[in-house]
């Protein structure tokens, strides 16, 4: 770039006033500046188009009551009716459960890693935590299904899936609990041990509190991420059109697997299913996005 | 569950025994609190191993097996009573995707990191770097159905255009007539499904640089681009390193976008970009109904296999680059 020599050479008279500067560089300075610009534009265009044309398409059907309340049982392709009941709750339940194992190992290894952790073992949890992060779904879903399907001869249920997800759920809630613990002020820790307050009480009592309002958002966008997830499910839980609540048996719908049932059907009542569908798992992450964040900002940690 | 390593047991089974002989009423408490911290740690280090541990096994059988080259033979036939199966096409197109993704999306997410760091109105700032962050939260398979069903009428037009003028080179050598997603349009939305990523990793690097640094530049009379070229750009670098490997570890796993963008193509196989293919994982998810055997299960295992060291390798990469940035810059 021609720039660097010019900017090197101071200009001939004494003072240097922007008038001063040549062409060239004026022009690359705006040539970036608009450029720059324009790539948030485009990084935003994507997002607005995706979410203007799933909300355009999917918004009649999900504004019926039945949408919320009725299964795909007994629905064809190419008849219009039915709802996403069974798959809604099937995500839920999933998730749920996915939280509830994932979450109590992720905060203790957040805990570990901040309060605890020194030397070589620490780095290797650190490591293995960003590791975690790095492991494909699809992956995550091929373990389990080696350990369930191939080594236990369970058959593929929702409890498989939710293990899966909580391969894919401890990273995001470990780094970003970890980020929380480390803004807890130490003069806090260092008040409770003068108080002669044992480790594991400040930790319990007075860290932890401090910070639950950024662990809370991180578990909501932790569970968010596990939401939307496909891979597991086409893997090990098949999708079925009727309301199935139990995780322990039998097929059991998704949202994520119904948009692919319907993904596969070229009829117009079918494609209309698949965008209602995809617009119910967005409001769905969304709204937990959006809480999560706004949790974050009510209780922030404090200095 | 997968098995928990010694090291849990033997911190937080023998605390009670020995929590009333030492001293404190907080003794037993603090062993307690510690194992389940340590314990939750070694479940974390044991949850990676047995990954690798449960995939080799189920995969041996399966290769040991194999009446063809594993890497070297392009086939893929479980039917009968001899498999064969070889993955040189898997891995050409998902590491061709992922890297042209990655050079998609790259120089977009320092535009964007930049914009949200140096050029946007103070108050907008936070709020626009949400609306980036809202891009992670859409999930895939809505990327999928993006990709497959609205912006592949807009695409096929630059392919046909691609096709027509640029044919003579081998990776652009496209079949014009097939009106189903190409390599191309799989890596243009696996470039928008990491750039949220890479930005916000190159954010907050590019915030991080000095004042001090940026003040100098600008005091020996740069434009604001010649301060960022001479100052913000080369403190982030390795962030931005980093930033752009973990969004290839990310490309290279991608799913079930991939799987209903992709066409995947029975015909014969080449180099260009603009025909269809399947990646590790979309093969692996287009035919999970086939894994009624061990065996071929065993197949589509190894393939994970591969896929597993592969981004294990690229998110090693970039954790000891950013990890080289922090001992350098502290």
């Amino acid at each position: 770039m021609s720039t660097a020599t010019e900017g090197a050479a101071p200009a001939p008279t004494a003072r240097v006033t922007i008038d001063h500067l040549s062409r060239n560089r004026v022009v690359t300075n705006q040539v970036f500046t608009v450029l720059v610009h324009g790539a948030f534009v485009l990084a935003l265009l994507p997002l607005v188009w995706i979410l203007y044309s799933v909300l355009s398409q999917g918004w009649s059907l999900i504004a019926h009551a039945s949408w919320w309340t009725n299964s795909q049982r007994n629905i064809t392709s190419s008849v219009v009716g039915g709802g996403a009941y069974h798959a809604i709750i099937g995500t839920l339940e999933q998730a749920l459960v996915c939280a509830v194992i994932a979450v109590p190992i992720a905060i203790f290894t957040a805990i570990y890693l901040v309060e605890y952790g020194r030397g070589r073992f620490a780095r290797v949890v650190s490591f293995m935590v960003d590791i975690l992060t790095g492991v494909p779904s699809i992956v995550a879903a091929l373990f389990i299904y080696a350990v369930w399907v191939t080594t236990f001869h369970f058959q593929r249920v929702g409890f498989a899936v939710s293990l899966a997800l909580v391969l894919l759920m401890i990273p995001v809630v470990v780094r970003s609990t970890e980020e929380m613990l480390k803004l807890v002020p130490n003069e806090l820790r260092e008040a409770s041990y003068a108080l002669g307050v044992p480790k594991w009480k400040t930790i319990a009592r007075i860290v932890v509190p401090t910070a639950i309002g950024g662990i809370v958002t991180g578990v909501m966008l932790g569970t968010a991420r596990v939401m939307g997830e496909t891979a597991p499910l086409l893997i090990l839980a098949p999708y079925a059109a009727a309301i199935n609540t139990n995780l322990f048996s039998g097929n059991q719908a998704a949202l994520p697997t119904m948009i692919r049932d319907q993904f596969d059907q070229a009829d117009q009542p079918a494609v209309d299913r698949m965008w209602a569908a995809a617009l119910t798992l967005i409001l769905l992450v969304l709204v937990l996005n959006v809480a999560g964040r706004f949790v974050a900002r009510l209780s922030g940690v404090k200095r | 569950m997968a098995t928990i390593t010694g090291h849990s047991e033997l911190d937080s089974s023998p605390s009670g025994d020995n929590a009333g002989a030492n001293s404190g009423p907080g003794r037993f408490g603090d062993r307690l609190f510690s194992g389940l911290a340590s314990g939750s740690g070694a479940i974390v280090v044991a949850l990676i191993a047995a990954v690798a541990v449960f995939l080799v096994v189920q995969a041996v059988p399966a290769l040991a097996d194999n009446h063809a080259n594993f890497f070297t033979d392009r086939v893929w036939d479980l039917s009968g009573t001899q498999i064969k199966f070889g993955i040189p096409d898997l891995l050409w197109v998902t590491v061709i995707s992922s890297i042209i993704a990655m050079a998609l999306a790259v120089p977009v997410a320092i535009g964007v990191a930049l914009y949200l760091t140096m050029y946007a109105p103070k108050r907008l700032a936070q709020p626009f770097s949400y609306l980036v962050d809202l891009l992670a939260a859409v999930p895939s398979i809505v990327y999928g159905l993006w990709g497959a069903r609205l912006l592949l009428g807009y695409y096929q037009p630059i392919q046909d255009w691609i096709a027509a003028h640029l044919g003579w080179f081998p990776l652009l050598n496209g079949n014009t007539a097939a009106s189903t997603g190409s390599i191309l349009l799989a890596s243009i939305v696996l470039a928008v499904m990491i750039l949220p990523i890479i930005t916000a990793i190159s954010r907050e690097v590019f915030q991080q640089t000095p004042a001090t640094h940026k003040e100098g530049a600008l005091a020996l009379g740069a434009t604001k681009w010649e301060m960022i070229r001479t100052a913000v750009l080369p403190f982030g670098r390795p962030g931005v390193i980093s930033a752009a490997m973990l969004g290839l570890g990310r490309a290279l796993g991608e799913t079930i976008a991939i799987a209903l963008i992709l066409s995947s193509s029975n015909g014969d196989f080449s180099f260009s970009i603009l025909n269809g293919g399947e990646t590790f994982a979309s093969r692996i998810a287009n035919n999970a109904a086939e894994f009624d055997t061990a065996k071929k299960a065993g197949a589509y295992i190894s393939a994970g296999l591969v896929l597993f060291i592969l981004t294990f390798v690229v998110n090693a990469i970039a954790r000891v680059v950013i990890e080289r940035r922090k001992a350098f810059s502290e």
